[in-house]
């Protein structure tokens, strides 16, 4: 747990991941044309919703394999190193794992043969934005004390 | 819900609508979608389905507050209908339903069709889909609604809808309580095939009213034979059932739909009639790999592991 998982969660790919799900989530908000960003030369594709719903998903496929493959060698290491965990990395790991389940159900539930009720619906998209907002905060209160997911 | 649902059933016990199939009480209490079919070589063009659409939803129709807040940028313009109300020969947040008219000559024979347009309630629709604040949501009887209590506006439901059916009204709606001036710019309205008379055992308003029954409302599967059983008889077409991936508003016509198309008036507000392939046919296919990243995800590293121990294996015999 000490060494391996360190370096996928300070991984370039990690983070380009992340970066991309927040940039292409907030791309599912009608902004980007409102704020200019799509009139950029070489921007336009930011404000055509279909195409960065597409994006969205196949970077959360990438990043949900890469995590779980993480969680994968964790479980299977004998002294698994729990206490290694910072507090603001357990913060963290809760979050991510609403942020995943709200998004794995919101999937689910743009199938076409399955149903969820207008009340569920709304309790996963303001819980999958309030997921990525909190993990703003929480990677950025991290920064600030200067704490990663584990001791050093 | 079970009261709305036994209300549901009472009352189309109740109608003898001929336009009502007999089915569709007991489709609505196990919860299936219920569909619409239009039989376009009826309809006169009378409007008596506007007038009542206007009438029965006037209580839901936006009273917004103005002067509307100062937006920024200043590129985003209110858009604002309520000096226009009377407006029926669109949608409008205020007129929910029209009727396009279309002179088509076809195999020789002159033909006036008139097509009652309205929200199609798609069957997977993208506007709920791909909605990010919850505010466009699919009931379980297949009626695809916008939220007027959340909705804030953005006008990404349109944007996505193939037919461009949403439409907006500013100075209304949760945004005048967030960001007014930043995000939102007022509720977005449309067609919501009536759902509180649905609630109280009535049928939509427009299928009532109707002089020559022109719509038929009953289980979607029903009404998709029913809707190729008069397309044969008619030696007819069929628009809706296949259309954005299935929709629950299927039109019989007489006449292709691509010459209509080409004979309607088109542009804001005045939707199409040109065939749609389905807009969520990508997320569709990619939704399972996103499902199955977790379990490959798991699945690698256990492999990975199994590999690892028995290269250990391997090394310390060969020690």
């Amino acid at each position: 747990m000490n060494k391996q998982p360190k370096t996928i969660w300070s991984g370039r790919l990690f983070n380009f991941m992340v970066f991309g799900l927040m940039f292409t989530g907030m791309a599912q908000m009608p902004i980007f044309k409102r704020y200019y960003l799509a009139d950029v030369p070489g921007f336009g594709w930011t404000a055509d919703f279909y195409l960065n719903h597409i994006l969205h998903y196949i970077l959360a496929t990438i990043l949900l394999f890469i995590i779980f493959y993480r969680l994968g060698k964790f479980l299977r290491q004998p002294g698994r190193e729990i206490e290694l965990i910072t507090p603001i990395g357990w913060v963290k790991i809760f979050i991510w794992a609403g942020l995943i389940f709200t998004g794995i159900l919101r999937v689910l539930k743009n199938q076409p043969n399955i149903f969820f009720s207008p009340q569920v619906v709304v309790f996963l998209d303001w819980g999958h934005l309030g997921f990525a907002i909190i993990l703003g905060l929480a990677a950025l209160l991290g920064k600030i004390l200067g704490q990663g997911y584990l001791r050093d | 819900m079970s009261i709305s649902r036994r209300k549901f059933l009472q009352g189309l016990a109740a109608t003898g609508l001929t336009t009502v199939l007999p089915s569709t009480a007991k489709a609505a209490s196990r919860g299936e979608e219920l569909a619409t079919l239009l039989d376009l070589s009826k309809c006169i063009g009378c409007g008596a389905c506007v007038e009542a659409c206007k009438e029965t939803n006037a209580h839901k129709f936006p009273r917004p507050k103005k002067p509307f807040p100062k937006m920024y940028p200043s590129r985003v313009k209110p858009s604002d209908w309520s000096d226009k109300q009377d407006v029926d020969d669109r949608l409008t947040p205020y007129n929910w339903l029209y009727i396009q008219t279309a002179y088509v000559t076809w195999q020789g024979e002159e033909y006036e069709i008139n097509i009652p347009r309205r929200c199609l309630h798609c069957q997977n629709p993208p506007c709920a889909n791909l909605c990010p604040w919850g505010a466009a949501a699919k009931q379980a009887n297949g009626i695809v609604r916008i939220n007027d209590k959340i909705c804030l506006g953005g006008a990404k439901c349109k944007k996505v809808c193939p037919w461009h059916i949403p439409e907006r009204q500013s100075g209304v709606g949760l945004y005048l309580k967030l960001l007014p001036s930043f995000a939102g710019n007022g509720v977005m309205y449309k067609c919501d095939r009536c759902f509180g008379r649905i609630n109280q055992g009535l049928v939509p308003a427009c299928i009532e009213v109707c002089p020559q029954d022109v719509q038929t409302i009953g289980p979607r599967d029903e009404i998709v034979a029913k809707a190729h059983k008069l397309a044969k008889e008619m030696g007819g077409y069929i628009y809706g059932e296949k259309e954005n991936g299935g929709t629950n508003t299927i039109y019989v016509s007489p006449v292709p739909f691509d010459v209509l198309d080409k004979a309607i008036e088109k542009g804001p507000g005045r939707p199409h009639l040109s065939s749609v392939p389905n807009s969520m046919a990508k997320e569709e296919n990619l939704a399972m790999a996103v499902i199955g990243a977790p379990v490959a995800g798991l699945a690698a590293a256990l492999l990975t592991g199994i590999s690892k121990v028995s290269q250990d294996k391997q090394g310390d015999k060969d020690e």
